[in-house]
């Protein structure tokens, strides 16, 4: 029986013309929080919707616990539940009148309708109309929405949208009680990696339709090599000096200067070498790239 | 089966405090009480006409009917028929409908009979009210002679007739609804549609009963014409064949409906 709650091998997709996804073969295990990441663009809504069947896949391409989801299309969504883009909610209704109407036909017993309000902290607007409700409201709501099912994978879409500072570590916390004590597969796409690298256990990193990386997140630190960063009164020059000296330069501008860090020994032989022809440093630190800086670096290698 | 039943259940749920259900409600209790009105505070001079106790209700029926018969009735079904769709247009929701563990003919379905459900309890309240207030009218003012004559047979023959010659117009506008989320394309093309329908019945055109919005008109029309005691004539029949062959294209539009 596979470990994996989602499978897809080899998924393209089309938008007319347009390639949207390509050659996507994603492996989420169960039990973890994978994070999907990848700029504004990337076609990760795109899969997510292929994943609930919104937007139809080719055949044997997708496949939700083992099973594949065309042939398997009401088994797979039984198991999912899911928040894509902007929360879908009926403004006219209320806060508690949209989550009866979705236990309705979900088949939930109604008292589920106060669980899910306390625990994203919704009751005290409960009786309110959604369509009244602030961005960080219908997100909370279209959470309480993805959960009332109690899926054994949730799809959540940019769930942090609209929220402020405590409402994102409070959906960071959820996220890390439901699989740790309800066993939960958790799917969460972001444009933001440090929002990401916080809960994920694994990652999938992707760009114009096409996986770049895909791994835990302790792999995607093994791509992220030091560097030694040099602040010095002439960073071109000096650039330009240790060049011709033979040393690798990966980045310079004109506040620094970055190059691969090999050893202590030789990160103050440099210094020494500057020094003596004549720059003046200001500082000389070892520097290790942050995931921010790597996702950027994997989404636009140029 | 029991998706079919939960969709059902709800659409009547969410859509109870939408002006489509409100008006199928109001609108034959605003509709009738008018009339009703007019027949109370006009009494000296409609019964001074002598009218017999049938022609009286003809005459408080045909009140009734003539305003709504031909034209708000179809515009009851296109406003409907756009407000049904139009709700999970408005809210982005058909994309949370679509991924629930649910069979798509019955997400659809469901939202054709409550559509049909609508217009049946609209048109199931003029039938009624028109009965009960015409009855009512009889108890304000003992000279109507509304006792004196049952109109159960003509009134129930008239509302099922427009019930069935409402189902052709409210497919093509559930399928026009579904595929366009503003609100003007329904309406515009109901509006010229209906327009249309009305020229080809009241010029007399032989195969008006082409046109599905015509046929309301039609039934109004044989009304006048003597012949409203037979169900199924050929409108009727032009409308139930029309209904069950737009449901089916509404139904591969659904499945072949991406949520982009």
């Amino acid at each position: 029986m596979s470990n994996l709650a989602i499978e897809t091998c080899g998924l393209t997709y089309h938008f007319g013309n347009h390639k949207v996804v390509d050659d996507l073969s994603l492996k989420v295990p169960k039990g973890s929080i994978y994070g999907f990441l990848g700029p504004n663009g990337a076609g990760k809504t795109t899969t997510i919707k292929i994943l609930l069947n919104l937007l139809k896949s080719p055949h044997d391409t997708v496949f939700i616990f083992g099973k594949e989801i065309n042939a398997n299309r009401i088994a797979s969504l039984k198991k999912i539940g899911a928040l894509v883009e902007q929360p879908a909610i009926y403004a006219h209704l209320t806060g508690k009148e949209n989550l009866i109407n979705r236990c309705i036909l979900l088949g939930v017993a109604r008292e589920k309708v106060k669980e899910m309000l306390d625990l994203v902290g919704l009751a005290d607007a409960a009786n309110k109309k959604a369509g009244k409700y602030s961005l960080g409201m219908k997100q909370r709501l279209g959470i309480a929405l993805a959960l009332l099912s109690d899926a054994e994978l949730l799809l959540l879409d940019e769930p942090t949208n609209g929220l402020d500072p405590n409402g994102i570590i409070e959906i960071r916390n959820l996220m890390s009680e439901l699989t740790l004590k309800h066993n939960k597969t958790i799917m969460v796409s972001s444009h933001l990696l440090n929002e990401i690298e916080k809960v994920a256990t694994h990652v999938g990193i992707l760009n114009k339709g096409k996986l770049l990386f895909q791994g835990t997140i302790n792999e995607l630190q093994t791509f992220n090599t030091p560097v030694v960063e040099i602040q010095a009164d002439d960073p071109e020059a000096a650039a330009t000096f240790l060049s011709s000296l033979g040393y690798a330069i990966s980045n310079s501008n004109l506040d620094m200067i970055q190059l691969p860090f090999q050893s202590t020994a030789e990160t103050g032989k440099i210094n020494t070498l500057l020094i003596q022809n004549g720059f003046t440093v200001y500082s000389i630190h070892f520097v290790k790239k942050d995931l921010e800086r790597l996702f950027l670096d994997i989404t636009n290698p140029n | 089966m029991h998706a079919l039943l939960i969709s059902l259940q709800s659409e009547c749920y969410k859509s109870r405090k939408t002006l489509a259900f409100l008006a199928s409600i109001l609108l034959p209790l605003i509709i009738c009480s008018l009339v009703t009105a007019a027949f109370y505070f006009k009494s000296e001079k409609i019964l001074a006409q002598l009218y017999s106790p049938p022609v009286l209700w003809m005459n408080y029926i045909g009140s009734i009917l003539g305003i709504m018969g031909s034209l708000i009735l179809p515009f009851y079904v296109i406003f409907m028929a756009f407000s049904v769709n139009n709700i999970e247009h408005k809210n982005d929701t058909w994309k949370s409908l679509f991924a629930q563990p649910l069979n798509k003919f019955a997400i659809y379905a469901a939202k054709y009979l409550y559509a049909v459900l609508l217009i049946f309890i609209c048109l199931f309240l003029f039938f009624a009210l028109s009965l009960g207030f015409g009855n009512l009218l009889h108890i304000l003012n003992n000279d109507y002679k509304f006792n004196e004559y049952s109109p159960l047979d003509f009134l129930s023959t008239v509302y099922t007739r427009l019930f069935l010659s409402s189902l052709g117009i409210l497919s093509l506008q559930f399928i026009i609804s579904l595929i366009w989320s503003d609100f003007l394309k329904p309406m515009g093309i109901g509006f010229i549609g209906l327009i249309a329908g009305i020229i080809a019945v009241t010029k007399g055109w032989e195969y008006a009963y082409f046109i599905p919005y015509s046929h309301a008109t039609m039934v109004i029309s044989a009304r006048k014409e003597g012949s409203a005691g037979q169900i199924f004539t050929q409108e009727i029949y032009a409308s139930l064949i029309y209904a069950a062959i737009l449901f089916l294209v509404g139904y591969f539009i659904v499945i072949k409906k991406s949520i982009k």
